[in-house]
């Protein structure tokens, strides 16, 4: 198991550094950041001296290694427009990206898998059908529509739900969060329901077809045969294991959330990293892109990393296969 | 073995098991319907929404219904230029659709040589080919994507090559998985054992038993292309002003909708809804139809 754990850690150590490669090169392919952020009347001795403060007129290569020594010891560089280390203004921002993604995922978790196992118990009955027919609206709704559709309906008709920012927050361990007031719940409820819109029909989907294949098994008859309450065979027999999918596709997706609320957070004003890295894009910010980026793509390598490891605890068989393939 | 008697071609029998789902037929009807407005849009549509001398000042953000000064009913409405919204719908759906297919077909071919390359030679070849796909399907299409513009500037040129990008690894992927079944088979032993060239063994015998998966996640990726490029257009990333898509009307409208004027924002987010829903409910069907395990 340990050693299974190092060899991805080095794997995705390696994806890091790649990527980070990647990345720069990238950014520093977007357009010159002077020309936006010299006055436009600037000569062109002043125009150099900006370049040179930036750091801009070093060769290629040179721009990288710094930013490697830089990142090596936690610094991504200064944002050319707010000049505050790139890395803080990511990190102030990320809470309430986190927020937003983690409780897109509870509602989708928590209406996706009882929904999946309805459509997948009963798939011919109307119920099944309908929550069917409904996920394959989630599928084709457009994210961002859906966004204006609700502003529309519960911000500009009712007026219920305010359309934009994050509300009151409050401090846990130093971190705003919004969910524990009143306003923050209101602020929230728009965002994160537009983002679960899309995990919840691809958990339902998941599940009515874990169950539908799980109800056929013999472990399945066997345990009806034995005169098991209903309750006991879906809640313990069946929900069990699929399961074991399901987690894997929660943990991945996780990842494909909080990529995904850019769009949600340009949407709903939600003052997070998506929509700083769009602000960013506009005014060709590049240490914040690629700060932004570093950042996600650390995330994500964490994410897969814990979900290859969970997996393998649900799922015996990866465990011993993994041993096996390793001597 | 229901009607053992009735001999079907293969084509006759695919349409009828096709068939045999009434919502599938109704995607396939819609999917008709949306295809024939995009190639139709110049003769069908009341306006031409890039002509700027056809377009009056006076008739912007009309509600749906409302007639102009000049008598002309524009049913859905009108944009902040005056543009109605109808015929902008008509030429944003050529050109959502016209993106999201000449990306598939880019990322198809693409996807298509790397997976079978990987399959048949296996090897560093398909080690190195599936780690890159790995590594790129481990990242959402949309930050990729997203990145990539950023780096490219707007234009259709540059978004279908972001598309391109994000997509073919999907085909690659799919391609290869089945290559690897196939090339087991006994036909493919056959036509080397004939001495035939490698690029017809892999062209002619291996590629044809590999494609219906492939035309299903074809099918599939079309829908999530429209979406993709639709996401990025409104985020101001994909398509430039002068060919507004689906998406880029739909951003247009945004900025009037907290002002009760939905109309610029709304139906041309049903007629994406509509196409994409249409392209996923032939999917699903198409899914069924060609999926061995599911043959009764």
């Amino acid at each position: 198991m340990l050693a299974y754990a190092i060899r991805r850690f080095g794997q995705s150590f390696i994806v890091l550094v790649f990527m980070s490669f990647l990345v720069f090169v990238g950014v520093y392919a977007i357009g010159n950041p002077v020309e936006l952020l010299v006055n436009p009347q600037a000569d062109e001795a002043e125009r150099i001296r900006a370049t040179a403060a930036l750091g801009l007129d070093k060769p290629f290569l040179e721009q990288y290694w710094v930013f490697l020594k830089g990142a090596a010891s936690g610094d991504l560089g200064k944002s050319f427009v707010f000049n505050v280390p790139a890395l803080t203004l990511i990190l102030d921002k990320l809470p309430a990206t986190i927020e937003l993604a983690f409780v897109a995922m509870v509602i989708a978790i928590s209406l996706g898998i009882p929904l999946g196992l309805v459509a997948g118990l009963k798939p011919d009955s109307f119920i099944g059908r309908g929550i069917m027919a409904g996920s394959i609206m989630g599928f084709s709704l457009p994210t961002f529509w859906v966004g204006l559709v609700l502003i529309m309906i519960f911000s500009v008709h009712l007026g219920w739900l305010p359309s934009n920012g994050r509300g009151e927050t409050v401090l846990v361990a130093g971190i705003p969060v919004s969910f524990l007031t009143m306003d923050g719940i209101a602020h929230l409820a728009m965002p994160a329901t537009n983002l679960a819109l899309f995990k919840l029909s691809l958990l339902i989907r998941l599940t009515r077809a874990g169950t539908r294949e799980a109800v056929l098994q013999d472990y399945v008859k066997f345990a009806r045969a034995k005169g098991l309450p209903q309750r006991r065979v879906i809640g313990v027999h069946v929900l069990k294991n699929i399961l074991i999918p399901i987690v894997t596709v929660i943990g991945l997706e996780l990842g494909s959330v909080i990529a995904f609320a850019i769009v949600t957070e340009s949407i709903f004003a939600w003052p997070g990293t998506g929509k700083l890295l769009i602000d960013s894009i506009n005014q060709l910010d590049r240490p914040v892109i690629v700060a932004y980026l570093l950042v996600i793509v650390s995330l994500f390598v964490v994410i897969n990393f814990v979900v290859d490891v969970l997996y393998s605890l649900l799922d015996p068989r990866v465990r011993l296969g993994g041993a096996a393939a390793a001597h | 073995m229901a009607e053992p008697a009735r001999v079907e071609g293969p084509w006759v029998r695919f349409w009828h098991e096709f068939a045999e789902s009434r919502l599938a037929l109704v995607g396939l009807a819609l999917l008709a319907l949306v295809v024939a407005i995009a190639i139709l849009a110049p003769v069908i549509s009341p306006q031409n929404p890039y002509d700027l001398a056809q377009l009056d000042v006076m008739d912007s953000k009309l509600a749906p219904g409302e007639a102009s000064g000049t008598g002309k009913t524009y049913w859905l409405g009108t944009d902040d230029q005056g543009r109605d919204m109808l015929s902008g719908i008509y030429y944003g759906l050529r050109i959502s659709l016209g993106v999201g297919i000449a990306s598939t077909i880019f990322a198809l071919a693409i996807g298509l040589v790397f997976g079978l390359v990987a399959a048949y030679f296996g090897g560093w070849v398909d080690t190195l080919v599936m780690r890159i796909v790995d590594i790129q399907l481990s990242f959402p299409a949309i930050l990729i994507a997203l990145v990539l513009l950023a780096v490219l500037g707007q234009g259709v040129d540059k978004i279908v090559v972001a598309l391109v990008t994000v997509q073919w690894a999907y085909y690659a992927r799919t391609v290869r998985s089945s290559a690897l079944v196939e090339r087991q088979k006994e036909y493919i032993e056959a036509a080397r054992v004939l001495a035939l060239g490698q690029a017809r063994v892999v062209f002619r015998h291996l590629l044809p038993n590999c494609l219906p998966p492939l035309i299903v996640v074809a099918t599939v990726q079309v829908a999530h292309a429209i979406a993709l490029e639709a996401t990025l257009s409104f985020l101001g990333l994909g398509l430039p002003i002068t060919e507004p898509s689906l998406g880029l009307l739909i951003s247009n409208g945004f900025q009037y909708l907290l002002s009760g004027k939905y109309w610029i924002s709304f139906y041309p987010g049903i007629a994406l809804l509509v196409t994409i829903m249409a392209i996923n409910l032939v999917a699903d069907q198409l899914r069924d139809v060609l999926n061995p395990r599911l043959r009764k």
